[in-house]
């Protein structure tokens, strides 16, 4: 199919959907507007579980199987680049030492040295928090992985690769999605339904408070931290030790 | 007042996704990426959704401007 | 104002589908099906809004305020963010092994299905 071609289907079809797209829209209450029956009904629920955080009870307490769901997806696309970016043959013979090779500003490895520490502990209290306070699992993991990653802006790579080994990290992932799965089982036997809240919830606002919701945080902060940091690790060893360094 | 704010930062975000997709060379859209996630980030705050906004910085301006320079490098590099 | 969110998110749709048909990179067209996944990001939270209300999280007041806005749609967008991310990363993976194996990705130059 010849880009011009490409171009003339692109634009018909794209003019369908607009069209369909402001048919639908118009035909909707407006924005801003007063009428949220579920917000009615989550947030009437969220209070009655204990969460200070609307958010983290529907991701973790109401819609709890969604999020096993969204959390499987992130398990398998890790599994899938992992897959991806085996090295072949021919690149592990021809892998080249790469130690450290290019100069690092002492301001850049200065300020990486202070920032990492502080990173890990704020990743660390965004998990912890998630039910309090904007946060969880999800964007937790997400920080503490770039912050391991400080080593390698303020370093070198050969830093980062003995700080980090591969294999701690899978595991790490396995161990996250198990717990999730596994609290919804004990969720079966204790209560009766999977992924019921369990875990006692007296308390709103504090720092134990909401039940399962800090665990599953937990689990899912550790789950998506090691994935992260999997996933970087691939593209890394793809992208600079089989290669050489960035010196060329 | 809100409502100014609000048609800034949605007039923003649409000028934003344009950019990234006129952009020709795949290293620029990874730094116009970044912008991009930053404005998204500002618009997340702007409808009262600081979840939503913590989880689109982290991402948009970390992970993924990271990985598509990695893939770039290692796309030039392995047509040597 | 009443429907301009929802107009902006419909915008950046389909200027993600026009950047995957106007791409001469696999890079770009990845980059570009991100920008289309932002864009339901933009129409998920412009349906949970409403004017005047605040953010869904109560901090560790006693009585909570009740007028805030949606935190169901806002609890799909968190996930998906994050999630979307990967499914980005696993697509470039799969652009790098193209170009190991057939030596470009231009998507013109790719068209014929080897075994």
């Amino acid at each position: 199919m010849s880009r011009s071609v490409r171009y003339t289907l692109f634009f018909a079809g794209g003019a369908l959907v607009a069209v369909l797209f402001v048919w639908a829209v118009v035909g909707m209450p407006s924005f801003g507007s007063n009428f949220h029956p579920y917000r009615d009904l989550a947030i009437g629920a969220t209070i009655a579980h204990g969460t200070a955080n609307a958010v983290s009870s529907v991701n973790f307490d109401q819609r709890a199987i969604d999020t096993l769901g969204e959390e499987t997806i992130f398990f398998a696309s890790v599994l899938g680049a992992a897959e991806l970016l085996r090295p072949s043959k021919e690149e592990r013979e021809a892998k080249r030492e790469h130690g450290g090779m290019f100069r690092v500003m002492a301001s850049t490895r200065f300020a990486g040295y202070v920032l990492l520490p502080l990173t890990l502990l704020i990743g660390l209290d965004v998990v912890a928090h998630g039910h309090i306070t904007p946060g969880g699992g999800f964007q937790g993991g997400v920080v503490l992985a770039t912050g391991v990653h400080l080593l390698y802006v303020a370093g070198s790579y050969d830093a980062l690769e003995r700080v980090r080994p591969v294999h701690l990290y899978e595991y790490g992932e396995v161990a996250g999605a198990l717990a999730f799965v596994g609290l919804g089982f004990a969720g079966i036997v204790i209560a009766g339904s999977y992924l019921s809240n369990i875990i006692p919830y007296k308390g709103f606002g504090h720092l134990i408070s909401a039940g399962n919701v800090e665990v599953l945080n937990f689990a899912v902060g550790i789950e998506v931290a090691s994935g992260v940091i999997v996933m970087l690790a691939h593209f890394l060893e793809q992208a600079i030790a089989l290669q050489g360094g960035p010196h060329e | 007042m809100n409502d100014v704010v609000l048609v800034i930062a949605l007039t923003l975000v649409a000028i934003g996704g344009t950019a990234v997709v006129m952009t020709n060379a795949p290293e620029r859209q990874a730094v116009t990426l970044g912008v991009y996630g930053v404005l998204l980030t500002t618009l997340f705050f702007a409808l009262q959704a600081p979840d939503v906004a913590l989880s689109q910085l982290a991402v948009g301006t970390a992970f993924v401007p990271l990985m598509v320079m990695l893939a770039i490098r290692k796309i030039r590099g392995g047509r040597q | 104002m009443s429907y301009y969110p929802y107009f902006v998110a419909g915008w950046l749709l389909l200027i993600g589908v026009f950047g995957v048909v106007r791409s001469r990179n696999l890079v770009q067209a990845v980059v570009s099906v991100s920008i289309s996944q932002s864009g339901t990001y933009v129409l998920l939270l412009s349906v949970g809004y409403q004017r005047h209300a605040t953010a869904p999280v109560f901090g560790s007041t006693e009585k909570p305020n009740l007028q805030v806005v949606d935190p169901v749609v806002q609890a799909l967008t968190l996930t998906d963010i994050v999630v979307s991310a990967t499914v980005t990363a696993l697509l470039l993976a799969l652009a790098i092994q193209v170009a190991k194996r057939h030596g470009t990705v231009d998507p013109d130059q790719l068209s014929a299905l080897e075994g």
